[in-house]
This record gives C-alpha cells, structure tokens and sequence, in this order.
C-alpha cells in the first residue's frame, strides 16, 4: 500500500474561477464586446426591462442576449421577439452561472457581429454574486414589492453591482417602499453603485439608465 | 442548490491538483470555511458524498470542514468584535462604519491522497 500524503492546497474555491473570470473579460476586451451581467430574484422585471432596453439601444450597437435559466425558453422567446440574437442558455439545475458557463455561452452566441452583450443571469440573489462570470460590468435589477430592506439582507450582491435599477416605481403607493432608505441601504453596502429608479412598463428612467448604460458600452468598446 | 455548484469546482479544482502530484486516490479534503461565508456545512457534506461518488479520484473520501469565526472591526472606535453575535453594529459605540476583519472564507486547506 502506498504511503499516505498530505497535499498543501491553500486555495480559494473561487480562485480558478476568478482567473477564468479575468481572462475572459480581456477576451472580450479584445473582441470589442461588452458583456452585461443582469441579476435580480425571480419576477423583478428582468426580462421585461431587457426588452426596453434594447430598444432603446438596438439602433445603436449589435446586441446579442443569453437567457439563462435553470430550465425553459419562455425568457429566450420574448427576447428573440425584439429581433435581437439572442440564446437560451440551461443551467441544469445550478443556481448560478459562472466563467466557463458564461465562455460557452459567448461562444455560442458568437461576438464577432455582437457590440453588446447581455447575459441574463438566474433569477437569485445569493449565488450568481459569488461567481464572476468575466462579465464588463453587473447591474441588478431591486424591485419595489420586494422591500428597500433587501440591501441589508443580500449585502454580497449589492457590493459586487456597479449600477442597481430600482424597478416597478409605478406601484410605490402600494407598498411600505422608502425609496430614499432604500438607496442609503445599497450606498451603505456599496458607495461607488450607480443607483437609477425606473419602471420598465411605462419608461420612466429608462432614459437615464439607457445612457448610462451607453457610456459604459463606449468607454470599454471605442 | 449552490452547495452543489461550490462542490463541483471542489472537484474540478482538485482532480487538476491530482493530475500535478501524480495522485490515484484522495481520501480526505479539508477545507477552511468562514462563518459568514454563507455555505452551510451540512448541505455541503452531503453534496460532496453524492458528487464524490460519482468519480474515481474522490470516491469514498472526507470531506472535513474546519470553522473560522467571524470577525468584523469598526472604524470609530478601532474595535474588534464577533460578527454573528453583534451585525454590523459596533457593541462598542454604536457606530455602524464597520467591516468584515475575517469569516469570509472559503478555502481548500489540504488534502490526504496516494
């Protein structure tokens, strides 16, 4: 029998996937894409805000979206109805997407004709924060029925966001939503996040997240 | 759900480890977890049974977790207190400029093979 030996690993367990994570952000770099990782909890919005958003912006640059979801094609259909390239991308059960899921994703969806990306991420607050999937930039989308407290009780992602949407702000009257808490609770957690209040449904602030949004796909691309 | 995933890049982390020393059998895994880490120790045992077994190297083998409190410290005051039992508001002063010292972790340590 062979001896028994004992292997120093001291390793993060998301270290290989950080050095993925960074190597395909410069791949993309280099291919002049900028790749957009869009997270929120299920039914905040996402895809009818991703819908907006890309009219908004199709005149303006070559969009490609990848719809992950654990499993289904309803996201992909609404996408692909907007006449964007868009694919479907099954997580087989996993909660989140991570660098490699992500490169497979890219390649399928191929970037040689894409300027802007968007990776719509499982709906979920908690796991898709602890994966970088080597995208340009994260935004979030925090909508009003789910309570301005949400900044306190998923702290991970709201650090990891460069721009959070507050969405549905068209239904505020409704609910217990302080908005100006709401955005103290994510500058608490996050100082340098960009906060933008929309409502998808009837454009307000989309505008203003439509130029932000941009300025950061010129700012990485040009 | 995201235990699972965790264990997956365990492995996969690992088998590559495996391949660098030549190894033919893992028998324990021991990995350093952080109590805010938000990986819940139970959940992760379990996934690594079911995940260890489904390949040749891991088979059979340990996983042992080895907890690391949490330490936040704040800012005002220049204390250090425990994060789990007082958040992120200082027992001290009261003050709320605080930040995670340690408890994060999540760290492969070391494993035993042949």
């Amino acid at each position: 029998m062979d001896n028994v030996r004992v292997i120093e690993v001291k390793r993060s367990i998301f270290e290989s996937n950080d050095l993925d994570a960074d190597k395909l952000r410069k791949e993309l770099k280099e291919s002049k894409t900028f790749l957009l990782n869009l997270m929120s909890s299920p039914g905040s919005g996402k895809t009818t805000t991703l819908t907006r958003t890309i009219e908004l912006l199709k005149d303006k640059y070559r969009i490609g979206v990848m719809e992950a979801d654990i499993d289904s094609d309803v996201d992909a259909k609404t996408i692909a109805a907007t006449g964007v390239k868009s694919i479907q991308l099954h997580t087989g059960g996993m909660c989140h997407l991570d660098a490699d899921m992500t490169r497979q994703g890219i390649k399928e969806l191929g970037v040689e004709d894409v300027d802007f990306a968007v990776l719509e991420n499982v709906g979920n607050l908690v796991c898709p924060a602890e994966f970088d999937t080597g995208s340009t930039k994260n935004a979030m989308i925090l909508s009003v029925p789910e309570g301005h407290d949400k900044p306190l009780k998923y702290p991970l992602m709201f650090s990891i966001c460069d721009v959070v949407l507050i969405n549905k702000i068209d239904v505020m009257p409704y609910f217990d939503f302080d908005l100006e808490k709401c955005k103290e609770n994510i500058l608490f957690r996050n100082p340098n996040a960009k906060i933008i209040p929309i409502c998808a449904k009837t454009g307000e602030g989309m505008k203003e997240w439509a130029d932000w949004l941009s300025a950061q796909i010129d700012l990485s691309i040009k | 759900m995201h235990e699972l995933g965790v264990v997956f890049h365990i492995i996969d982390d690992l088998t590559e480890v495996g391949r660098e020393n030549e190894i033919k059998k893992v028998h324990s895994v021991t990995i350093q977890l952080g109590e805010v880490s938000g990986v819940v120790p139970g959940y992760l045992t379990d996934a690594w049974k079911w995940a260890a077994n489904r390949t040749e190297l891991f088979k059979d083998s340990e996983l042992i977790v080895e907890n690391l409190p949490a330490t936040t410290y704040c800012e005002d005051c220049k204390a250090e207190y425990e994060t789990v039992k007082y958040g992120r508001t200082c027992p001290n002063c009261g003050s709320k400029k605080t930040y995670l010292l340690k408890g994060n972790e999540f760290m492969i340590k070391e494993i035993s093979a042949t």
